[in-house]
């Protein structure tokens, strides 16, 4: 077994200031929030495919974009460089991702209860279990792994002496699960797509 | 001389909240399959079970880690609980809304329950292991 803490390799690299979540951005997560508890409660049918469309836009985009894109840029791009991007950009991730999940699903299960998809008689049923699958797979991905390592590596960019393999192998897992996640995506949409047509 | 937290040996907290998580999963998926009508709920009762066990064996391994970092574990765990709360809260007037009641409800509470404490615990532990205990 490794000893001594001096092993570990610190990252002597100009560091931002960062607030692990962002406090300018919680009011409007409590908007949106609001906004589909209300369209719920009224049973908006406008209101719910707008937090649906909108949000699973976003997410579908954000996914594909960061898995795809975003993802093998970050794995590529030097120590320093990674260090700078992601205390920019993990931050705003932690707000933005649960919120529009949470709009996206919330919204999309009363839609499939108005339009009767929930019904098991309904021929589209299958294809609504299909992405209660799709959503859980992401859902254990990106709760058990990816954002744990999201907010694990803002912890360790905080330290006077970061770790570089600790921030190493985070952003690994970070750049793999949102992979995945853009792999799903790609399910996610033949369904959305096929449920609707 | 101490072990750096990098090199420290710990037990598979994350791959049993994951898959404690897919229980969940399994289970929410099956109870929200069958909505508005009644699932049987054995099925779903079997997955609650195991979720709950295999938190419990991740508390218990938990307890036995040494030199954790426990005040950052309480700290990250404390705020992704409020935060974690507020999602099953909505989850859970989502169900209510919807009519949901009796055995179905409190299968599927309990369930979020299990939900809002794992992700926590992951987000903490995952944050806490890399962590020198200074306390």
């Amino acid at each position: 077994m490794a000893v001594a803490s001096h092993a570990a390799p610190a990252i002597a690299v100009e560091r931002p200031q960062f607030e692990i979540v962002p406090r300018k951005g919680l009011p409007l997560v409590a908007i949106v929030l609001v906004g589909v508890v209300v369209a719920i409660a009224r049973d908006s049918r406008w209101g719910l495919v707008f937090c649906h469309v909108v949000g699973g836009g976003l997410w579908t985009g954000i996914d594909l974009f960061v898995g795809f894109v975003v993802g093998p840029i970050i794995g590529r791009m030097s120590i320093p460089a990674r260090i700078e991007f992601s205390t920019r950009f993990m931050p705003k991730m932690l707000l933005i991702m649960p919120t529009i999940v949470t709009m996206t699903l919330a919204a999309g299960f009363q839609i499939a209860r108005q339009d009767a998809f929930l019904d098991t008689s309904n021929p589209r049923h299958a294809w609504v279990v299909a992405s209660f699958f799709v959503v859980g797979v992401m859902a254990v991905i990106a709760l058990a792994y990816l954002e744990p390592a999201n907010v694990a590596v803002l912890f360790e960019l905080r330290k006077a002496q970061p770790d570089g393999r600790v921030i190493e192998k985070l952003m690994k897992r970070f750049v793999y699960t949102a992979g995945i996640t853009g792999v799903m995506q790609v399910v996610t949409l033949i369904i959305m797509t096929r449920l609707v047509s | 001389m101490s072990v750096a937290p990098f090199d420290r040996t710990l037990p598979p907290v994350t791959e049993i909240g994951a898959a404690s998580m897919i229980a969940i999963a399994g289970g929410v998926i099956y109870l929200a399959a069958y909505l508005p009508k009644h699932a049987p709920l054995w099925a779903a009762v079997v997955l609650l079970l195991v979720a709950a066990a295999l938190q419990l064996l991740n508390a218990v391994l938990l307890s036995r880690i040494e030199g954790f970092a426990w005040s950052r574990f309480f700290q990250v765990g404390r705020w992704g609980l409020l935060a974690y709360a507020l999602i099953a809260g909505m989850i859970e007037f989502a169900f209510v809304f919807d009519h949901t009641r009796g055995p179905q409800l409190l299968v599927m509470t309990l369930m979020l329950a299990l939900f809002m404490l794992n992700v926590p615990v992951l987000i903490a532990f995952t944050v806490a292991r890399y962590e020198a205990n200074t306390g």
